[in-house]
């Protein structure tokens, strides 16, 4: 077979076998409706409800507080619109930051058509949310804070705890989207003070199209498809029953592994940003040094452009993503990217490497060897280089 | 994504470098839109083209119609040469994605920029060339609205 380095593991993670086993029964001998009355059904019922006290309690979170979802997408899309509707007579004001996923964004985007204003933060060039600028801009009409756990481009983890803590001193739900670090890093709701939570099954090796949403008990928030009585009358609809499955054997098999992996990816992960912007010149680091997702490494390239990157990487049998326009199917770069300050030609060269427990130090080799020589390449043809070059060198 | 046409010339550009004293050189497009191209001429007395290189910064179809719009022009007279249209360069690469058809029209600019270049260098008129735009994305229609 052809050489597969994916380091892509942001965009999607590869289902774990034991995952996919658990998964199996529930679409064939197993496929009863979980609200049917008879025996044959009653099983899973009950496997459905095992799934939640797995995720409540990897979160220090209550069973009933788990609202299984199709992903975080839709968790977000609930978060937002539910909390906006049942709290909009206490105001019409929300905080989130510029660099949250779209799906938070076009959501808060969406509300803002409907009446509501919404802070966007800045962050600094880590990709970090200043406190300071967070409490100046709470208002009495402030009913949500929303902010993503990790960033899923560049790694930051945002300082939750301190974001928690501040809304709750100012009596505002605080909601985080946290796709990409649960599963990764250690999350307490309790702890961090979170009263909302999304999360996705296929970025911790479950399946894809499940997710859930925590919502803490006693939070207001309205149903988000209406229905049937399944979770909690909130979000109607028969429940994805293998989904949830696999996406409880997933939760359960990332909590067991978490300190492992993490400990693992992260040596990996630095030893790769070590030689990356050693040894090629012109290349800088994307997002907080040390407080990242251990598998997450973000690179800018100066004069070359992302699209040809990947496209020379997956020549080589690398697959990777980058924030470049071409790639977003627009002509601006990566809003991410230009939050913490790169100027577009700097952001259109960025490239995202995301390991997961398989990524050997023989495979960061070869993509580190295979980067040095398509950047090189790519730079011989670039004008920008040569114009660079030629004024460094008068 | 892209043609294998496209990919070979991504792969192994035609034509890649700098002609040093150049009779044209034209530079079009900007590099916040994340696409550059630079056509380097040699065009003889007969104002035939004897040598054509390039150099881009851009996505795989900005290398490619870079590479082929060289080859294009190449041997051609500036008359002929100013004949090639982006529709030559995508159908000389079997297509393009919709959204990299602007790639095309970059190229077909970039020519026109270097010819330009040589025409006014060498005070002489080619008849039909019009003083290019530095920038084609600004002709773009704007997204499409949501909700």
């Amino acid at each position: 077979m052809k050489k597969l380095i994916y380091l892509d593991n942001a965009a999607t993670t590869k289902t774990a076998p034991e995952v996919v086993e658990a998964m199996l029964p529930y679409f064939t001998e197993k496929f009863g409706n979980p609200s049917s009355v008879y025996s044959f059904a009653a099983g899973n019922k009950e496997v459905v409800s095992r799934q939640r006290d797995i995720i409540a309690d990897v979160l220090g979170a209550k069973s009933n507080e788990i609202y299984f979802t199709a992903g975080g997408s839709e968790s977000d899309n609930w978060a937002l619109k539910a909390a906006a509707e049942a709290y909009g007579d206490k105001g019409n004001h929300i905080i989130t930051t510029k660099i949250e996923h779209h799906a938070i964004l076009h959501t808060a985007e969406y509300l803002e058509k409907r009446g509501f204003e919404v802070t966007y933060l800045d962050v600094d060039e880590d990709g970090k949310v200043s406190l300071e600028e967070l409490k100046r801009a709470i208002r009495p009409t402030t009913i949500l804070i929303s902010v993503m756990f990790a960033n899923n481009e560049i790694g930051t983890l945002q300082p939750i705890k301190e974001i928690g803590k501040l809304a709750h001193e100012n009596g505002i739900l605080f909601h985080t989207d946290a796709v990409q670090a649960f599963g990764q890093v250690p999350i307490q709701v309790d702890e961090y003070q979170i009263d909302m939570l999304s999360a996705s099954g296929h970025k911790l090796n479950g399946p894809k199209g499940i997710g859930f949403l925590y919502i803490r008990k006693g939070v207001k928030i309205r149903s988000f498809v209406h229905g049937g009585a399944q979770e909690r009358k909130r979000r109607a609809g028969t429940e994805n029953v293998p989904g949830i499955v696999g996406l409880g054997a997933a939760v359960k098999r990332a909590a067991a592994t978490m300190e492992e992996r993490a400990g693992k990816e992260s040596s990996l992960r630095d030893y790769l940003i070590g030689r990356v912007t050693k040894e090629i010149p012109y290349c800088r680091l994307n997002g907080h040094k040390t407080d990242r997702l251990p598998n997450n490494a973000n690179f800018s390239f100066r004069f070359v452009e992302g699209e040809s990157l990947l496209i020379m990487l997956d020549g080589k049998g690398i697959c990777a993503s980058s924030g470049s326009a071409c790639t977003s199917g627009s002509l601006d770069p990566s809003h991410v990217l230009l939050a913490i300050g790169l100027p577009h030609e700097i952001a259109h060269g960025s490239l995202r490497l995301t390991l997961s427990e398989e990524t050997t130090k023989e495979d960061i080799d070869y993509v580190v060897d295979s980067l040095r020589e398509i950047v090189g390449t790519l730079r011989n043809m670039s004008p920008l280089y040569e114009d660079f070059m030629k004024k460094e060198h008068k | 994504m892209y043609t294998e046409k496209v990919m070979d010339h991504f792969q192994n550009p035609r034509n890649v470098g700098e002609i040093e004293n150049a009779s044209g050189v034209g530079t079009v497009g900007n590099a916040k839109c994340g696409d550059i191209m630079r056509i380097y001429l040699d065009i003889d007395d007969k104002q035939v083209i004897k040598d054509v290189k390039f150099k881009t910064f851009g996505c795989g179809a900005a290398v490619a119609t870079s590479s082929m719009a060289t080859e294009l022009v190449k041997g051609k007279s500036v008359y002929d040469a100013l004949k090639v249209t982006n529709k030559a360069v995508m159908e000389a690469l079997d297509g393009l994605p919709p959204v990299k058809v602007h790639c095309s029209l970059l190229a077909e600019e970039a020519i026109h920029a270097a010819l330009w270049d040589y025409a006014e260098k060498h005070d002489i008129k080619i008849e039909g060339l019009e003083k290019p735009k530095s920038d084609i994305h600004e002709d773009e229609e704007d997204e499409e609205e949501e909700y």
